[in-house]
């Protein structure tokens, strides 16, 4: 097949997993948050979260695909799963591989989540504030776009979107931790007490 | 269940006229003298080890009619049947007094522990256990005494272990026992499965009280007939009693079961004051007047709207001079405090009720916390794992009704000079309460 | 809401631990569940009829923390 065609799928597919992943996790943080206050909204937020983490998986299987049949790289099936060992750009490959372990860990947990334990499933998904990050570094090494331009800035929109989702839910966890919330005590005018310690223990 | 016959009761050994029964002690021997026990009770008649032995030791408990003295006042024979259809159970004696206002298990571990333990060691021959794990709150002083009473005896067919909890309202749950000797934290779990069918270690548990197995090793020297000898019917027997507040002597008692409440008071020498209720059952029980209230049978069964069980045998006396609903607000905020946090009903509804209670009780109520109170009342019961927010609803819920007129005066303004007695329902202090599951 | 349940009907139950107040049972199936004060999930205790059976199983799949079950009758 044409290596450049290849190239193109490998770069777009790519972005547009890294651009899904981030719209996962912030659905994932807008979820622990108790977005939506009108019907259907939570409903939506969930399923949204559930649902394009699975089309990530369906981009991120061209990515692979591309990059593996592109023959103007040396990169093999394997680098897909197994962490630096790729012959080209091992580390940065390497990071991308080790996210994508990840997110085949979280994708498995959730789906077998009715047959696992709560707490294992649990631990599984705090490994999201992990594996974003590594997609992240992934594709800043070796994304041949990374130079300039307008794939950089959204990349670095992302990274934006990403940093600001994880500072409101670290404010809300520790507002969840606080001994008001703990204990129970009258919840904050307008807000379901419930929504205040949901970000307890939840990832 | 197998009809005894009169030539049977030439078996056992000739038991205690009356009362006492359980709280009998050779007054020169050491509680722990096991020598002494045994002259006393004789050796302890355990079954055959087969199927038929076993069974015979559960339709001799069952003729006898024991029901838990833990507070559920379950039929103990139907217990023992179902453990003991299960594979390698183990048993749980159940020494968590966490009830502030109970002493009675204390008291029996102290004065006569090996009563208690020859119970442990019937039921668990009675399931096929080999497994004995005492349990009982930490701080109490209770676990070394324990050790060392466990290491005089000779000839159990059982190993022992004494394990400590924490000490919180909730962790003598049976649920919360098997969490913790399971996951280290005393906290109740959702059922099914319960206990008896997968518990610690996900084997058939079986569960009783201190005072249950005290019953059950006395049933089995002196016989079901000699039970019933006192009691009623359908809830045989005697029982122990706490009695606190406003009487001349608290402390624990032994009465049959079915005595009036005033018998109870009497034996602890009548009231201290003038009283205008009782709490009967602790703080998962209910409040009775008086002295209307006197003539009420004290059951492990409901016999009236208006009527609380015994439950674990807590009785306090409430003083004409105090005032019942600040009374039951301090102990809703306890109980609230002592929730497991573990669900949102239970977690968030029981410290609203217990505001709405303070509220009305100390005179700053806005208009409409006696509506929205009976609302959180219907609510938040039965929406949690585990009884206990069922136990502080019904607590809640039975002050409502038995000092409506209080109630309204409170609501209308009228001041209320009981607020200023000091308080009569016991709760621990910071001191005597653990923060942690573990 | 009644809260006796005619026989034949399936069950819907909240596992209370399990459950952490998301709401979006009560958003998917408001005719037989709504919420507290505090958030937290009222199933109606006079079960599911027939009409609403697919409605409760998108629900009991919805549920973010799996703590809605539902039980034949």
């Amino acid at each position: 097949m044409d290596n450049i065609l290849l190239w193109y799928a490998t770069r777009a597919s790519g972005l547009v997993a890294l651009l899904l992943l981030t719209l996962v996790v912030l659905l994932g943080i807008l979820g622990v948050l108790r977005f939506g206050s009108r019907s259907g909204q939570r409903f939506a937020v969930a399923a949204l979260h559930r649902n394009i983490s699975l089309v990530t998986v369906a981009f991120l299987a061209v990515h692979i695909t591309s990059s593996v049949v592109d023959t103007f790289v040396e990169i093999d099936w394997p680098d897909a799963v197994i962490p630096f060992g790729s012959a080209y750009r091992p580390v940065w490959l390497g990071l991308g591989a080790a996210a994508f372990d990840l997110l085949v860990a979280l994708i498995v947990t959730s789906l077998l989540r009715p047959r696992i334990s709560q707490r294992l499933w649990r631990r599984v998904h705090w490994a999201a504030y992990a594996m974003w990050p590594l997609a992240l570094a992934h594709s800043l090494g070796t994304g041949t776009d990374s130079g300039g331009g307008w794939s950089l800035a959204l990349v670095l929109g992302c990274l934006g979107v990403v940093l600001v989702a994880a500072a409101a839910r670290l404010v809300a966890g520790r507002a969840a931790a606080s001994p008001d919330a703990v204990s129970g005590a009258e919840p904050l005018p307008g807000r379901p007490a419930a929504d205040r310690i949901a970000a307890r223990q939840a990832p | 269940m197998t009809a005894l016959r009169s030539s049977e009761s030439s078996l056992y050994r000739r038991g205690p006229t009356g009362l006492p029964r359980l709280l009998l002690s050779d007054s020169d021997a050491h509680p722990a003298d096991f020598v002494a026990h045994r002259r006393r009770y004789g050796l302890l008649p355990i079954p055959s080890r087969n199927r038929a032995g076993r069974s015979r030791l559960v339709d001799l408990v069952g003729a006898a009619g024991l029901r838990g003295r833990g507070g559920a006042g379950f039929p103990t024979a139907r217990k023992l049947a179902a453990v003991a259809a299960g594979r390698q159970p183990v048993v749980l004696v159940n020494g968590c007094e966490s009830e502030p206002a109970s002493a009675k298990d204390r008291t029996l571990l102290s004065v006569v522990p090996h009563l208690v333990l020859d119970g442990a060691v019937l039921a668990a021959s009675a399931v096929g256990s080999e497994e004995i794990v005492v349990c009982v709150h930490r701080g109490d002083g209770l676990a070394d005494a324990l050790e060392r009473t466990i290491a005089q005896r000779r000839g159990d067919p059982v190993r022992w272990r004494v394990a400590q909890l924490p000490r919180r309202y909730v962790a003598s749950e049976e649920s919360a026992l098997v969490g913790f000797l399971n996951r280290g934290e005393a906290r109740p779990l959702s059922t099914p499965p319960r206990p008896y069918a997968k518990g610690v270690r996900n084997r058939p548990t079986l569960i009783d009280n201190v005072e249950t197995l005290a019953h059950l090793a006395q049933i089995v020297h002196y016989g079901p007939d000699w039970f019933r000898a006192l009691g009623t019917p359908t809830d045989p027997g005697s029982t122990l009693v706490t009695v606190s507040g406003a009487v001349a002597r608290p402390g624990v008692y032994e009465i049959a079961v079915g005595t009036p409440l005033a018998t109870a008071i009497t034996a602890a020498g009548g009231p201290s004051q003038p009283l205008q209720a009782a709490l009967v059952g602790g703080y998962f029980g209910g409040w009775v007047p008086l002295p209307g209230g006197y003539d009420a049978p004290l059951l492990h069964d409901r016999t009236g709207p208006g009527m609380p069980m015994l439950g674990a045998g807590v009785l306090v006396a409430l003083p004409a001079a105090s005032c019942p609903l600040a009374e039951t607000a301090r102990v809703l905020q306890y109980l609230a405090e002592e929730s497991a946090l573990q669900c949102g009903p239970c977690r968030f509804g029981l410290p609203a009720i217990a505001t709405d209670l303070a509220m009305i009780a100390h005179g700053r109520p806005d208009p409409v916390v006696d509506q929205r109170l009976v609302h959180r009342l219907r609510t938040v019961a039965g929406r949690g794992a585990c009884k206990h927010p069922d136990g502080a609803v019904g607590l809640a819920a039975s002050a409502l009704a038995v000092f409506a007129a209080d109630v309204q005066d409170h609501l209308n303004g009228v001041p209320c000079a009981g607020l200023r007695h000091s308080p009569v329902l016991p709760l621990p202090s910071a001191q005597q309460r653990d923060r942690s599951w573990q | 809401m009644s809260s006796h349940r005619p026989a034949g009907r399936h069950r819907l139950v909240v596992a209370p631990i399990a459950c952490d107040a998301h709401g979006i049972c009560a958003e998917l199936l408001p005719e037989l569940i709504r919420l507290d004060e505090w958030g937290y999930p009222i199933v109606d205790a006079a079960g599911v009829p027939a009409a609403l059976l697919a409605h409760a199983r998108r629900a009991v799949a919805a549920c973010p923390t799996l703590a809605l079950k539902l039980h034949r009758p």
